[in-house]
C-alpha cells in the first residue's frame, strides 16, 4: 500500500468563547495515502472546513488544536512552531478555497501571485520562476498562458479563476492538497471540469487530496475514500464503494437514502427529520441520536466508539453486518 | 431596520452598559458636568459677570489660598479682574453646553427634515438638496461655521452683536452639521420608501407629511442617534474653538473657550490656574461625550455584533 | 478615463462658480462697502460717485462677472481694515501658511500611516493598545488645547522652543521662508505638531481599520495558505489594497489642513493667511474674507479633483479598456 501522505489521529479543536467552549472537531482520525482522494462530507457546520484549516495550520483565533496528532509524510506537524509551519504551507500542503473571486488579490496580476509563490518555496531564479508560472497556467488549461500571465483576476471568468487558484495551490509542488468546497461557487457546467482537472493533476503527480464538500455526487465521482462528519465527529469512514453502497452508520444511511438516485420510483425525497445540532447545544452521548431511527437507551449517554485505525468502521454501536 | 427602544433598553443595551467601565465612568462624568452647568446659579459661590460684585483687589488669587489683600479665599483662584475661576467655569460650561445641544438639535431638525424630503420626494428637489450638501461637505465644518458667523455678524447692527453672538453661534455650528443627518436620513428614507408598509399607507390615502413623520421617521432614528452623539462632541469642540479664536461667545457671556483664550495671556506670567481649570473641564466634557458616543455607536452597530 | 476627467473637472468648475457667487454676495450685501469706505461725513454726491466707481450701479450679473474676472486675476479690491490691495496682503502671508501646512501634512502622513500599519499588524500588543487609547485623546482634544499644552511644556517649563511667531525668515524671490534659519526651524516645530496631530490621529485610525478589514479578506488567507511570509502578506498584499480607499480620504483630510491652520496660527500668532482670516472676521473685512474663501475653495476643489483622478488611475478594476477575458 502507498505511504500515507496525511495521517490524522484523534484531532480535537476547541474554540473558547465567552459563554463556554465549542468543539467543532472532536476525535477525528483518517489517513490519505499518496495519490488518493479523500472526500470529507457533511452538512454545513459539521466541522469539515475546520478540520482542513487545522491540518494546514490556519485556524482563526481563538480556535486551537487541543488534542490529537497530525502527521505529514511521516513527520508530525501539528506542534510545529509558526515559522516552520509557514514553510510547509504551499510547499508541502496546498489549499484551494471555495470562492475564486475573493481568493485572488484583485490588485496583483496572476503572474505576480504565481511568481511570488514559486520564489518563496523553490530555489529558482526569477527567470525560471516566470517560466514555471506560465507552465503552471498551461497545465490547468488556460489558453494563451504566456499572453494572459500578466492579466488581473477580474479579467477572467469564474471557472478560469478557479483554475488559476488551482495552479497557485500546486505550483510549489505540494504532496497534499486540501480543496475546501472548490466547486460550490461555480456554475454546474464548470464544476465537472474543475473536478476532473483536480483529479488529473493529482493522479499525475501522486498528490493526495482532501476534498471537503457537502455534495455526495462529487464524492461518488471523484473520491477513493470518504469520511462522513456529523457535529464535529466522524460518523463513518471507508472506501467510497463501501460507504456509498453499504452505509453502516444510520446518518450515512439517511444521507444515501436522500439522494435523488435513491428516490427513483418514489414520489418524495427521503429526509432525515430534524437538523444537525448547533455546537453549543450538542446532545449527550451520540450527537445523532435525536434524529436516529434506530436509537437505543445507550445512545443517550455514550458517544460511540471512535475510529482508531480507519479500517472502514463507524461510530455507531449498532454496526453490524447483515442487520436491517 | 426596525429599531425598538423598549426592547433594546431591556436587553443588550443595558447589559453592555453595565459591562463597560468606560461607558459608566463617562456617563457619570458627563452627568456631573451637565448638572453642575444646569444648576450653576445655585452652586456657584459668586456671580462673576455682575461687575458690581467684583473686587479688583481679589485679582490673581491663587487657588485655595486666602488673598493677600482681602483675605477672601477662592476654590480655584481668580483671574485678573477678581472673578472667581470656579464660578466662571460653571457659567462657562453652561454656555458651552447650551450652544452645543442647541446647535445639534438645530442641525438634527434641519438635516432630518431635508433628508426625509430629499429621500421621499426624490426628483429635482432631492437632487438640489444633495448637491448643496455635497458642495458644503467639500469644506471642513469649522470653516463653514466661521464663515456663517462672519457673514451673520456683518448683518447684525454693531450694538446688538454681543447679545446676538450666542444665537449666531448656534446657527453657524448647526448649519455646519446638518449635512450628515440629511445624508443618512435620505438614504434610509429611500430604503424605507420601497417597503410595503409605506406603499400601504400611500394607498390608503395618507398624506405624504403624515407618512414621513409617523411611519418612516421612527425607522430611521437609529443611525440619526449615532450621528447625533458624534455631532454633539464636535459641536462642543467647535464652539470652544470658535470662542477661543474670538469669533464665538462674547466676553460678556464667556464660554469655556473664551476663558481659555483669556488664560493663555497669563501662561507665561505664572498664573497657571486661569487656563488650567477651564482646559481640564473642557477636556473632561469632550472626552466623556466622545467615549459615550463611541460606546453607543458600538452598541447600535449591527455589523459588529 | 477621459470622460470621467472631463466630467469631474466640469463639476469642480461649477462648485467654484457657486462659491464665487457666495463670495460675491458677501461683497454686495453684507454691510455697505460704501459705508465701510467713507466716513460719517459724506455727501450724497460722494456716495453716488463711489457707487459708480465701484460699479455698484451695474446690474447684478454684470457685477458678478466682473468680480469673477477680478478674482481670476487675484484682484479682490482693497482691504477695509488695512487699506492695501487684498491680493498683496494674501500673497505676503501665504508662504507662512503653506510652509506650516507642508510640514504638518508630512508629519501626519508619515506617522499616521506608520502607526496605522503598525497597530493593524500587531493589533493585540500592548503598544498598539496604548497608541489606540491615546488616539482617542487626540480626537477629543481640540487643536487649540494641544497647542497650548505644547507651549506650556516646551516653552514655559522647558524653554526649548518659542511660543509664538515664525522666528527669523529669509526672503527668496517673492517667498519668505523660515526654513533657512535656526530660529525659523525651531519656531515651526510646535505649530506643525499641533496642526498635524489631529490629522495624524485620523489617518492612523483610518489606515488601521482599513488594513484590519483587508487582512480579513479571503485573498489574504489564500496568500497565507500558500506559505507566503508575513512580510510579503502584510506589505505586498495587504498594504496595497489598504492604500486605495485610504488615499481618497487622506487627500481630502490633508486639504483641510489649510483650513485648520486658522486655529494653530491663532494659538501661535503665526503670521499666515489663517490668522489674517480670523482678524478679518472680527473686523468684518469683507474683501479679505471673500478672497480667503475663494482661495480655500480653489485649493479644496483642486485637491478633491486630483484625488479623484488619482484614485481612478490606481485601481486596475476601474481601468476599463484592457482586453476582457472569458471562458
Amino acid at each position: 500500500m502507498a505511504e500515507n501522505v496525511l495521517s490524522v489521529r484523534n484531532l480535537r479543536v476547541e474554540i473558547p468563547l465567552r459563554h463556554g467552549i465549542l468543539c467543532p472537531v472532536d476525535g477525528v482520525s483518517f489517513d490519505i495515502p499518496s495519490g488518493n482522494i479523500l472526500g470529507v462530507v457533511g452538512e454545513s457546520g459539521a466541522g469539515k472546513s475546520m478540520t482542513g484549516n487545522a491540518v494546514i495550520g490556519l485556524l482563526d483565533r481563538p480556535a486551537h488544536i487541543t488534542d490529537g496528532e497530525i502527521w505529514l509524510n511521516g513527520k508530525r506537524i501539528d506542534n510545529l512552531p509558526k515559522e516552520a509551519m509557514r514553510r510547509l504551507r504551499g510547499k508541502e500542503i496546498g489549499m484551494v478555497f471555495q470562492d475564486p473571486l475573493t481568493s485572488l488579490n484583485p490588485l496583483l496580476t496572476i503572474g505576480d501571485q504565481l511568481r511570488e509563490t514559486i520564489l518563496t518555496h523553490l530555489p529558482v531564479t526569477k527567470a525560471e520562476a516566470a517560466a514555471r508560472a506560465i507552465a503552471a497556467l498551461e497545465e490547468v488549461g488556460i489558453p494563451a498562458a504566456a499572453h494572459r500571465i500578466n492579466s488581473y483576476p477580474h479579467e477572467f471568468s469564474g471557472g478560469m479563476r478557479q483554475r488559476v487558484v488551482i495552479a497557485l495551490a500546486l505550483c510549489a509542488e505540494p504532496s497534499l492538497v486540501i480543496a475546501d468546497e472548490p466547486t460550490t461557487a461555480l456554475d454546474v457546467s464548470v464544476q465537472a471540469q474543475i473536478i476532473a482537472l483536480l483529479k488529473r493533476l493529482c493522479r499525475e503527480r501522486g498528490t493526495a487530496i482532501m476534498l471537503v464538500t457537502h455534495d455526495m455526487g462529487v464524492i461518488a465521482e471523484t473520491a477513493d475514500s470518504v469520511a462522513v462528519m456529523y457535529a464535529g465527529r466522524l460518523a463513518e469512514f471507508g472506501s467510497v464503494r463501501q460507504v456509498l453502497s453499504q452505509p453502516e452508520h444510520p446518518y450515512t444511511k439517511g444521507l444515501m437514502a436522500s439522494t435523488p438516485l435513491a428516490a427513483k420510483g418514489k414520489k418524495r425525497l427521503n429526509q432525515i427529520p430534524g437538523a444537525m445540532p448547533r455546537l453549543d447545544k450538542l446532545p449527550q452521548g451520540c450527537a445523532f441520536h435525536p434524529r436516529c431511527p434506530v436509537t437505543e437507551a445507550r445512545c443517550t449517554t455514550d458517544p460511540g466508539p471512535t475510529l482508531e485505525n480507519c479500517g472502514g468502521r463507524t461510530a455507531c454501536w449498532l454496526t453490524t453486518k447483515g442487520a436491517p | 431596520m426596525n429599531f425598538s427602544f423598549s426592547r433594546a433598553w431591556k436587553s443588550d443595551f443595558m447589559w453592555s452598559f453595565r459591562k463597560s467601565p468606560v461607558a459608566i465612568i463617562s456617563f457619570f462624568v458627563a452627568l456631573l458636568l451637565i448638572l453642575s452647568a444646569v444648576f450653576a446659579p445655585l452652586i456657584a459661590p459668586h456671580t462673576p459677570f455682575d461687575p458690581g460684585s467684583l473686587n479688583l483687589m481679589n485679582g490673581f488669587s491663587k487657588p485655595g489660598e486666602p488673598n493677600a489683600f482681602t483675605g477672601e479665599s477662592f476654590l480655584l483662584g481668580t483671574d485678573d479682574q477678581g472673578r472667581d475661576v470656579f464660578s466662571t467655569i460653571l457659567y462657562g460650561m453652561r454656555i458651552s453646553l447650551f450652544v452645543g445641544f442647541s446647535a445639534v438639535t438645530f442641525a438634527m431638525i434641519l438635516g432630518v427634515s431635508l433628508g426625509l424630503i430629499a429621500g421621499y420626494a426624490g426628483g429635482w428637489v432631492g437632487t438640489i438638496i444633495m448637491r448643496v450638501a455635497d458642495v458644503q461637505l467639500t469644506f471642513p465644518g469649522i470653516l463653514v461655521a466661521m464663515l456663517i458667523f462672519g457673514i451673520a455678524k456683518g448683518f447684525t447692527p454693531i450694538h446688538l452683536r454681543d447679545q446676538m453672538a450666542i444665537w449666531v453661534l448656534i446657527l453657524a455650528i448647526g448649519l455646519s452639521e446638518w449635512v450628515q443627518f440629511a445624508r443618512v436620513v435620505r438614504g434610509a428614507t429611500m430604503v424605507e420608501k420601497g417597503k410595503e408598509y409605506v406603499q400601504a399607507a400611500q394607498l390608503s390615502g395618507r398624506k405624504s407629511m403624515a407618512i414621513m413623520l409617523r411611519h418612516i421617521l421612527p425607522n430611521v432614528m437609529g443611525p440619526v442617534l449615532v450621528i447625533a452623539t458624534i455631532s454633539l462632541a464636535l459641536a462642543i469642540i467647535a464652539e470652544a474653538t470658535l470662542s477661543f479664536l474670538g469669533v464665538g461667545a462674547p466676553p460678556t457671556q464667556p464660554s469655556l473657550g473664551t476663558l481659555i483664550r483669556i488664560g493663555q495671556g497669563f501662561l507665561f506670567s505664572g498664573e497657571w490656574w486661569i487656563i488650567l481649570f477651564p482646559s481640564v473641564t473642557l477636556l473632561a466634557l469632550a472626552l466623556s461625550v466622545n467615549l459615550l458616543g463611541d460606546w453607543l455607536r458600538d452598541v447600535l452597530n449591527p455589523r459588529l455584533r | 478615463m477621459l470622460a470621467f476627467s472631463i466630467r469631474r473637472t466640469f463639476q469642480s468648475l461649477i462648485v467654484l462658480l457657486v462659491v464665487g457667487l457666495v463670495a460675491f454676495s458677501m461683497f454686495r450685501f453684507v454691510g455697505d462697502p460704501v459705508d465701510n469706505m467713507l466716513g460719517q461725513e459724506r455727501t450724497d454726491a460722494d456716495v453716488a460717485r463711489l457707487h459708480q466707481i465701484l460699479g455698484l450701479d451695474q446690474p447684478f450679473p454684470v457685477q458678478y462677472m466682473k468680480f469673477l474676472q477680478g478674482a481670476a486675476q487675484g484682484n479682490f479690491g482693497v482691504s477695509y481694515r488695512q487699506g492695501r490691495p487684498v491680493g498683496e496682503i494674501i500673497s505676503e502671508r501665504l508662504p507662512a501658511t503653506l510652509e506650516l501646512a507642508a510640514v504638518s501634512a508630512f508629519l501626519a502622513i508619515v506617522f499616521g500611516f506608520g502607526l496605522g500599519v503598525f497597530t493593524a499588524i500587531r493589533r493585540d500588543g500592548w503598544a498598539a493598545n496604548t497608541i489606540m487609547t491615546l488616539s482617542l485623546l487626540g480626537v477629543s482634544l481640540p487643536t487649540f488645547l494641544i497647542g497650548i499644552l505644547l507651549i506650556y511644556l516646551f516653552s514655559v517649563e522647558l524653554g526649548w522652543l518659542p511660543s509664538f511667531g515664525r522666528g527669523d525668515t529669509v526672503l527668496l524671490g517673492g517667498w519668505r521662508t523660515g526654513f533657512l534659519t535656526e530660529s525659523g526651524l525651531k519656531a515651526i516645530i510646535l505649530p506643525s505638531i499641533t496642526l498635524g496631530l489631529y490629522q495624524m490621529t485620523l489617518i492612523m485610525r483610518l489606515v488601521r481599520s482599513e488594513m484590519l478589514e483587508v487582512l480579513r479578506q479571503d485573498y489574504i488567507r489564500f496568500a497565507r495558505a500558500r506559505g507566503l511570509s508575513d512580510r510579503i502578506v502584510n506589505f505586498r498584499h495587504a498594504l496595497k489594497n489598504t492604500l486605495i480607499p485610504v488615499i481618497t480620504v487622506t487627500g481630502l483630510q490633508l486639504g483641510s489642513i489649510i483650513a485648520f491652520a486658522i486655529i494653530t496660527e491663532t494659538v501661535f500668532q503665526w503670521p499666515g493667511v489663517g490668522l489674517l482670516f480670523i482678524n478679518s472676521i472680527q473686523f468684518v473685512d469683507i474683501p479679505i474674507m471673500a478672497a480667503y474663501l475663494m482661495l480655500i475653495s480653489v485649493m479644496f476643489v483642486g485637491i478633491n479633483l486630483i484625488v479623484d483622478l488619482l484614485y481612478f488611475s490606481i485601481d486596475p478594476r476601474l481601468n476599463v479598456g484592457k482586453s476582457g477575458v472569458s471562458g
